[in-house]
C-alpha cells in the first residue's frame, strides 16, 4: 500500500464508521438504561433506509429534499421505536432478563414483512445526495465527497450526545440509570417516561444512521441482521453505555475492515494470506481481544451489582420422574399411529430440545447467557460429518465421538468466557462461533466451505426415520436426563449457588469459574451431541449451523419455553419448531405471523409458556379450594 | 398438547381421505417445490409467477397422463437442514411424486444428496453450484439453470479478445463467487497465458465495503475486471465504483449483472459498456419468447424476471418428464429425464445424459441506459451446449455410481 | 503473641493515590470478640477485605495461626479456617435456607464435584445442628429469597460456622435490624465464639452492640489506627471520643 492508499483507506474507514456509530450508540443507549438486548434495533435502521428513500421521492431530489428527507426519516423511526417501547416492552419490564429479547425477535419478524408488503422484494437503490454526488480528490486518488460528510457527521453526534447526556437533566437521569437501574426508581422519576424517551432517541440514532446510509447502499430487506450484530459487536467493544466507547469502536472497526481490503492477498513464509477474506469475521476478531484483555470493553466500568436479577431467580423444582415416564412412554408410542412426516418433525424437535435444554442449562442456573450456544451444536455436526466422511470412521463411532469434539471446543472457549459476566460473557461467546463460523466458512479442502458437508447418512441399520427416531430420542433423551440430574447434583447446586452470589460462592471455598469452565465443557458437548444427531438425520451439514442464526433459535426456544422452568426449553423448541412449520406452510407472510404469535406469547405470558401455565395452574388450583 | 392434537387431526385427516378420497386419475398429480421464498423474495417472487403461469397452461391444455398438475410449493428458509425436513413433509404427507426447485447452493446440494437417499427425481431450477451435476452429482438430480462455469465459460470469448494484460477480480465470499473466479482464471489463463490477475477481492455476501473493496482494485491499476457480484452488493459496488473513477478506461466483466433483477434497481446508473450475462426480455424475438411473454404480461400485468423464466421452465421440465416417462415410477422418471427435450422460452434445452446438466443458455451483452433505464445491447444468445467443457473432462470430475 | 490467632502488620492500601488504609497492625486471640470500629469512611470494610483475600494490600502481613495469607483468593483464605459474613447479606437466594447451610457443608468436605449424588441427601443434620444454633430451623425448608433481612444475617452466620472456623469476620453484622434482634445476634455470636473457641472481628454501628458484646475494640480513623484496649479504656480515650464518639453521640 503506498501513503496515499493508506490515506484513503482510512477514510474510507472512517466513513464507513459513521453511520456504525450511529446505530451503536444509539444501541448503546437503549441498553445501558433498559437492559434491553434490542433485537430489532437493525430493523430501525433498515427502517431508515427505506423511509429515506421513500421520503426523498415525494420530496424531490433536491438539497432541501434529500436533508429533510433524511431528518424526517430519522424522527419517524424514532416514533416506530416508541411504539414498540409503548406497545410491547413496557408490559414486560418485570419479566425475567432477556425476556425482552424475545420480544425484539418478534419484532424484527414483523417488521421485515411489513418492509416487504410495503417496499417489495426488488433492492431500491436511493439518490445520490444533491450537491455531493461528485468526488473530491486527495492525494491523486478520488474519494466521494459525501463520504467525507459522513466523517463529519459521526463527531458531531458524539459531540451533540455529549452535551445531552452532560448538560441536561434528562442527561443525568440517563447516565445515573445506566450506573444502577433501582437508584432512578428510588429517586422518584417517572421510569416509563425516561424508558420511552430514550427508546426515542436510540431509535432516531438507528433511523438517522440508516437515512445517512440511502446514498451509500440499496434498501433492502438484508439490512436488519446485517448491521445488527455490528452494533452490537461496537457496543460492547467500547463498553456497554458508553458513546464514546462506542465512538472509538466504531472507527477501530470500520478502519481495520478499510485496511484489510487494502492491504489484499500477502504471502508471508510462502503462505498466501488473503486479508480481503478476513472481513467476514474481523470484526469478532476484534471483540475476542479485546474482551480477553478487557472485560468490560474499551471504555466501559464494571457495572453495578444487578440485584434484580438474581432475586427474582426462582427456586429450581426437580421434574417428577412420574410425569416424565409418562412422556417417554407416549414419545416412543408416536411413530406407532403418527405419520411418517410427524416421526421426522418430532427427531428435528428432540434434537432442537437437547440443544436448548444444554443453553438453559449454562444461562438459567448457570447464570451464564451464552450468544453463541450454536457454536457447540454445529461443531459437534461438523466433527459427526467429517469423522465419518473425512476419516472414514463408522456412522455409530462418528455419532459418539462427536460430542467429545466439541466438548473440546468448550475447554478452550469456556476458559475465556468464565472469566467474565454478563453481557459481555454473552458477546465473547458469540465471537467465538462467529470465529468457529468463519473457519468452517472458508476451509474449503476439510469442511466444504460456504457447501457444507453432504452424504452423511446412518448405517443401514438406523437408516429408518422411525429407527432414527428411536436413535435420537435415546440420544437426547439420555442428554437431557442427564443435565436435569446434574443440576440437582452438588455440582449443579453450586453452579446455581454461584449464579446467586458469587460472592458468597467464593467465601465458602468454591471455585466458581472452575465449576463454571467444567459446565461449559459438558453443555457443549451435549449441544454437540444434538448437532451430531442432527447432522445424521439431514444427511447434509451446511455452516448454518453454526450461524447467528442458530443461535438465537436457541435463545428463542428457551425464552418462548420460560427460562425459569426446567421443562420451558423442551416445550419450547417444540412449540417453535411446530409453529413455525406449520405457519410457514400455510401463509406467504409467514414471518409476520411467527413474529405475532410470539408477541402474543409474549404478553400474555411474561414467565415463558411454561411459566405461564403453572401460574394459571395454581391459581386454578387456588379458586377450586 | 398442540403435539397430540395435531397427530390426531392429521390420522383423522388421512383416514377421511382414504376412505372418501376421489380414487384413481381424477386427482392431480401433485409435485413438490421448495424454495427460500423469503431469503431471496427478488428473485423468488417472479419466479413463483412463472410457476403459476406454467401450471395454468399445463392445466389449460389437459394436464399429464390426463390428471391435472398440482404444485406443493414450501419454504426452506434458505437453510439445508429445513430443507431436508420441508422435503420430507411434501415426500410423505403431501405424497408429491418428485421434488423441484431451490435456490441456493447449498440447499440445492443437500436436497439433491436427500434425493439420491430416498431415490426420488429432484429437478434443481436455481442453484448455479458445478457440484450439483459435477463433484457431487448423481443419478437422481437434474439441473435446469445455466450454471456458474457455464456463464463464465460464456463470457470468455469476449474477455479474451480484448487482450487486456492486468485483471482485478471481485466475487461475493462463497460458493457461487469462488467457482466463477476459479473458472474464469482457469478459462481466460488457456486462452491467454500471459493474463496476470493482480488484485482479487472477496467482501462477504451482502456486506461489501464498496468503496473500499473499489480503491482497493484501483489502486492495482487494471485493465479489466471481473466481478461476480449481484443485488445490494452489486449496487453499492457499482456506485463507489463510478464516483471513484474505477471504470474509467478498464472493460469490466459481470456474471448476471444483465438479468432485470440486479439490472433494474440501478436504473440510470447502470454501468454503460459492462459485459454481462442476462435477460433481454424486452427485445427476444423468437415465437417460444413472445408467447411466453404475452401471456406472463397478460396474466400479471408485468414483465418476467429471469426468475420468471426459471420457474415456468422448471415445470415445463416436470410436466415434460412424466409425459416421456408415461408413469410416476421413479426408475421411468430418471430414465425419461436423462436426454429429455423440451421447449422453453429460451428455445429448446436438453437434460444432458451425461451429467444431468440442461443445456438452456443465456444471454451475453453489454449494458447500455436509455430513457433513465438499463438494458442489454448487442446482446447474443449462447446455447449452453456450447459452454460446457468437453464430455472427458465431466466424466473425470462426475462420481461412477 | 504466636498465641494469635490473626496477626496483622503494618496494612496498608491506597486506591488511586488516597490512602484507605495506612500501617495498621492488631492481633486477636482464640475465644476473643474484637471490634473494629471507626466513622464512615474510615477504612473498615476495605481492612476487612485485605483479611479474606478480596483484596491484596499494598504492603504489610496478614497473618493466620502463624501463615501467612497475603495473595491468597478468598475461597484459600476460607479452607484455612475463616469464615466471613457481608455488610450487605450474601446468600443463594434461590436455594432454601438448609440447602445455603448445606452447601457450606459440601464445600468444606470437597463433595461439591460429584456430577452425579443428589445434592441434600447428605449433612442433613449438621446444617440442622448449624442452624438449631441461630434459630433458624424452623425456617429450614424456605427459600432465602423470600427471608427478612435479619433471618439472612443469621443464614449466613450458620453458613460462616460450617467449616469449623478459628477465626469470624463479620462486617456489620446487625446492619438492617431492628435494635433488639442486634443484642440478641451478637449475644448469640459471642457465646458461640466462646464455646467454640473462636476469634471473632466485627465491625459495628451500633455502640451499644460493641461496648456490651466486645473484648476488645481498635479504632480506625482516616485508614489509621487510633486507638485499641477494653471497653472501658477505648470509652475514655480522648482521641477517640474527638473523632469519633464525640461526633456522633
Amino acid at each position: 500500500m503506498t501513503f496515499a492508499s493508506i490515506i484513503i483507506q482510512l477514510l474510507n474507514g472512517l466513513a464507513a464508521a459513521a453511520s456504525l456509530f450511529l446505530v451503536s450508540a444509539g444501541l448503546s443507549l437503549i441498553f445501558g438504561v433498559t437492559r434491553i438486548v434490542n433485537f430489532a434495533h437493525g430493523s430501525l435502521y433498515m427502517l431508515g433506509l427505506y423511509g429515506a428513500y421513500s421520503l426523498i421521492q415525494a420530496l424531490g431530489r433536491t438539497p432541501m429534499g434529500f436533508w429533510s428527507a433524511v431528518v424526517l426519516a430519522a424522527l419517524a423511526v424514532g416514533l416506530v421505536g416508541v411504539l414498540i417501547e409503548v406497545l410491547v416492552l413496557r408490559r414486560i419490564y418485570r419479566a425475567p432478563e432477556l425476556f425482552q429479547l424475545l420480544a425484539t425477535f418478534a419484532v424484527v419478524l414483523v417488521i421485515k414483512d411489513i418492509a416487504l408488503f410495503v417496499w417489495g422484494a426488488e433492492d431500491l437503490v436511493g439518490p445520490r445526495a444533491p450537491g455531493l454526488s461528485m468526488a473530491v480528490e486527495i492525494l491523486g486518488k478520488r474519494i466521494p465527497a459525501y463520504d467525507l460528510l459522513l466523517i463529519a457527521i459521526g463527531p458531531v453526534v458524539l459531540g451533540v450526545m455529549w452535551l445531552l447526556l452532560t448538560r441536561t437533566r434528562w442527561g443525568a437521569l440517563v447516565r445515573a440509570a445506566t450506573q444502577d437501574r433501582e437508584m432512578v426508581g428510588a429517586l422518584g422519576v417517572d421510569q416509563a417516561r425516561l424508558f420511552t424517551s430514550v427508546f426515542f432517541v436510540g431509535s432516531v440514532l438507528a433511523g438517522l444512521g440508516g437515512a445517512l446510509q440511502i446514498p451509500r447502499e440499496p434498501a433492502n430487506l438484508e439490512l436488519d441482521l446485517a448491521i445488527i450484530a455490528d452494533a452490537f459487536v461496537i457496543t460492547v467493544v467500547g463498553g456497554l453505555g458508553s458513546i464514546g466507547g462506542a465512538f472509538l469502536a466504531a472507527i477501530i472497526i470500520g478502519v481495520a475492515k478499510a485496511f484489510c481490503i487494502g492491504i489484499g492477498t500477502v504471502t508471508w513464509f510462502g503462505f498466501e494470506i488473503s486479508f480481503s477474506k478476513l472481513t467476514l469475521v474481523v470484526e469478532f476478531l476484534i471483540m475476542a481481544v479485546v474482551l480477553v484483555a478487557r472485560p468490560y470493553g474499551l471504555l466501559g466500568k464494571p457495572q453495578a451489582v444487578q440485584r434484580i436479577a438474581a432475586d427474582l431467580a426462582p427456586p429450581l423444582t426437580a421434574p417428577s420422574w412420574k410425569i416424565a415416564l409418562v412422556w417417554v412412554v407416549l414419545l416412543l408410542g408416536v411413530p406407532l399411529v403418527a405419520d411418517r412426516y410427524i416421526t421426522i418433525m418430532l427427531t428435528d424437535i428432540v434434537c432442537f430440545a437437547l440443544f436448548a435444554v444444554s443453553l438453559h442449562f449454562i444461562m438459567g442456573p448457570a447464570g451464564m447467557v451464552s450468544f453463541g450456544h450454536a457454536a457447540y451444536f454445529g461443531l459437534g455436526a461438523y466433527a459427526a460429518g467429517l469423522l465419518f466422511k473425512r476419516a472414514g470412521l463408522p456412522m455409530e463411532a462418528a455419532l459418539l465421538l462427536a460430542p467429545l469434539c466439541a466438548g473440546a471446543f468448550a475447554v478452550v472457549y469456556g476458559w475465556f468466557c468464565v472469566r467474565l459476566s454478563g453481557v459481555y460473557l454473552a458477546m465473547l461467546t458469540l465471537a467465538f462461533a462467529q470465529i468457529s463460523w468463519s473457519i468452517v466458512f472458508q476451509w474449503d479442502s476439510v469442511t466444504g466451505g460456504s457447501n457444507g458437508v453432504f452424504g452423511i447418512w446412518p448405517s443401514a441399520w438406523l437408516a429408518g426415520k422411525t429407527t432414527y427416531y428411536y436413535l435420537a430420542l435415546a440420544c437426547c433423551g439420555t442428554g437431557i436426563a442427564l443435565l436435569w440430574r446434574v443440576l440437582f447434583s452438588p455440582f449443579g447446586a453450586a453452579l446455581r449457588a454461584g449464579r446467586d452470589s458469587p460472592l458468597r460462592a467464593e467465601a465458602i471455598g468454591i471455585d466458581l469459574r472452575g465449576f463454571q469452565w467444567a459446565a461449559f465443557v459438558l453443555v457443549g458437548a451435549l449441544a454437540g451431541l444434538a448437532g451430531s444427531v442432527y447432522a445424521f438425520s439431514k444427511g447434509s451439514i451446511s455452516p448454518s449451523t453454526i450461524s447467528i442464526g442458530q443461535s438465537t433459535d436457541g435463545l428463542i426456544m428457551v425464552l418462548l419455553g420460560g427460562v425459569e422452568t426446567l421443562t420451558g426449553p423442551v416445550v419450547g423448541a417444540a412449540v417453535y419448531t411446530w409453529v413455525r412449520d406449520a405457519v410457514a406452510r400455510h401463509t406467504e407472510f409467514w414471518r409476520a405471523v411467527m413474529g405475532g404469535i410470539i408477541l402474543l406469547i409474549v404478553l400474555l405470558f411474561p414467565q415463558g409458556l411454561v411459566g405461564g401455565l403453572k401460574a394459571l395452574f395454581l391459581r386454578w388450583k387456588e379458586q377450586r379450594a | 398438547m398442540l403435539t397430540r392434537n395435531n397427530l390426531l387431526a392429521g390420522t383423522a385427516a388421512l383416514v377421511a381421505l382414504s376412505l372418501f378420497g376421489p380414487a384413481g386419475a381424477q386427482t392431480p398429480i401433485k409435485i413438490g417445490e421448495l424454495n427460500s421464498y423469503k431469503v431471496f423474495p427478488a428473485f423468488l417472487e417472479p419466479y413463483k409467477k412463472g410457476i403459476e403461469l406454467a401450471v395454468e397452461e399445463v392445466n389449460a391444455a389437459g394436464g399429464a397422463l390426463g390428471r391435472k398438475i398440482e404444485i406443493v410449493s414450501r419454504d426452506d428458509n434458505g437453510n439445508p437442514g429445513d430443507a431436508v425436513r420441508v422435503a420430507e413433509e411434501l415426500l410423505s404427507r403431501e405424497q408429491v411424486s418428485f421434488l423441484i426447485g431451490t435456490f441456493p447452493s447449498n440447499v440445492g446440494l443437500a436436497v439433491a444428496d436427500f434425493a439420491k437417499q430416498r431415490k426420488v427425481l429432484f429437478i434443481a431450477a436455481e442453484p448455479l453450484t458445478d457440484k450439483i451435476v459435477w463433484d457431487a452429482g448423481n443419478a437422481y438430480a437434474f439441473r435446469l439453470r445455466t450454471s456458474t462455469y457455464m456463464q463464465t465459460a460464456m463470457l470468455i470469448a469476449d474477455a479474451a479478445k480484448l487482450k487486456k494484460k492486468r485483471w482485478a477480480i471481485v466475487y461475493p465470499n462463497y460458493e457461487y463467487g469462488q467457482s466463477a473466479t476459479a473458472a474464469f482464471k482457469k478459462l481466460l489463463k488457456e486462452k491467454q497465458p500471459d493474463v496476470e490477475f493482480v488484485v482479487e477481492q472477496a467482501p462477504p455476501l451482502g456486506k461489501i465495503d464498496a468503496g473500499a473493496v473499489a480503491q482497493a482494485l484501483a489502486d492495482a491499476k487494471p485493465d479489466a475486471i471481473f466481478s461476480s457480484l449481484f443485488g445490494a452488493d452489486l449496487a453499492k459496488f457499482v456506485r463507489e465504483g463510478q464516483t471513484r473513477g474505477l471504470f474509467k478506461g478498464v472493460e469490466v466483466f459481470n456474471l448476471l449483472a444483465g438479468e432485470p433483477e440486479y439490472l433494474d434497481p440501478l436504473k440510470e446508473e447502470a454501468p454503460e459498456g459492462w459485459y454481462v450475462t442476462g435477460y433481454p426480455w424486452s427485445e427476444i424475438k423468437t415465437p417460444e419468447h413472445t408467447k411466453f411473454l404475452t401471456a406472463y404480461q397478460n396474466k400479471f400485468k408485468d414483465y418476467p424476471r429471469l426468475g420468471s423464466v426459471v420457474g415456468y421452465a422448471t415445470v415445463m421440465s416436470a410436466v415434460e418428464v412424466i409425459k416421456k416417462a408415461g408413469s410416476l415410477d421413479q426408475d421411468k422418471l430418471i430414465a425419461a429425464m436423462s436426454g429429455l427435450k423440451l421447449m422453453t422460452p429460451f428455445g429448446m434445452v436438453e437434460y444432458r445424459a451425461i451429467d444431468h446438466q440442461s443445456t438452456m443458455g443465456a444471454y451475453v451483452g453489454r449494458i447500455a441506459v436509455k430513457d433513465g433505464k438499463g438494458y442489454m445491447k448487442d446482446w447474443r444468445f449462447v446455447d449452453g451446449k456450447d459452454a460446457l467443457p468437453s464430455d472427458a473432462e465431466v466424466l473425470k470430475m462426475r462420481p461412477k455410481n | 503473641m504466636s498465641d494469635a490467632v490473626l496477626q496483622v502488620e503494618g496494612l496498608h492500601k491506597a486506591f488511586g493515590g488516597v490512602q484507605a488504609v495506612a500501617d495498621v497492625s492488631f492481633a486477636i486471640t482464640a475465644g476473643e470478640m474484637l471490634a473494629l470500629i471507626g466513622p464512615n469512611g474510615a477504612g473498615k470494610s476495605t481492612c476487612f477485605n485485605m483479611l479474606n483475600g478480596q483484596l491484596v494490600p499494598d504492603a504489610g502481613i496478614v497473618r493466620l495461626a502463624g501463615r501467612d495469607i497475603v495473595g491468597l483468593r478468598p475461597r484459600a483464605v476460607w479452607q484455612l479456617g475463616v469464615g466471613r459474613t457481608f455488610q450487605i447479606t450474601a446468600t443463594f437466594v434461590s436455594l432454601s435456607v438448609r440447602e445455603n447451610v448445606q452447601m457450606a457443608l459440601y464445600s468444606h468436605a470437597g463433595r461439591l464435584r460429584s456430577l452425579l449424588h443428589r445434592f441434600g441427601a447428605a449433612f442433613r443434620a449438621e446444617a440442622d445442628a448449624l442452624l438449631a444454633q441461630v434459630g433458624m430451623l424452623d425456617q429450614a425448608e424456605r427459600t432465602c429469597g423470600v427471608l427478612a433481612y435479619g433471618d439472612l444475617k443469621r443464614v449466613e452466620l450458620a453458613m460462616a460456622l460450617a467449616n469449623e472456623p478459628r477465626l469470624l469476620l463479620m462486617d456489620e453484622p446487625t446492619a438492617g435490624m431492628a435494635p433488639r434482634e442486634r443484642v440478641a445476634l451478637m449475644e448469640l455470636t459471642a457465646g458461640l465464639a466462646r464455646r467454640r473457641n473462636i476469634a471473632v472481628l466485627f465491625t459495628e454501628h451500633d455502640m451499644d452492640v460493641v461496648f456490651s458484646q466486645a473484648d476488645r475494640i481498635i479504632v480506625l480513623d482516616r485508614g489509621e489506627l487510633i486507638a485499641g484496649g477494653t471497653p472501658a479504656e477505648v470509652r475514655a480515650n480522648p482521641k477517640v471520643r474527638a473523632v469519633y464518639l464525640g461526633s456522633t453521640h
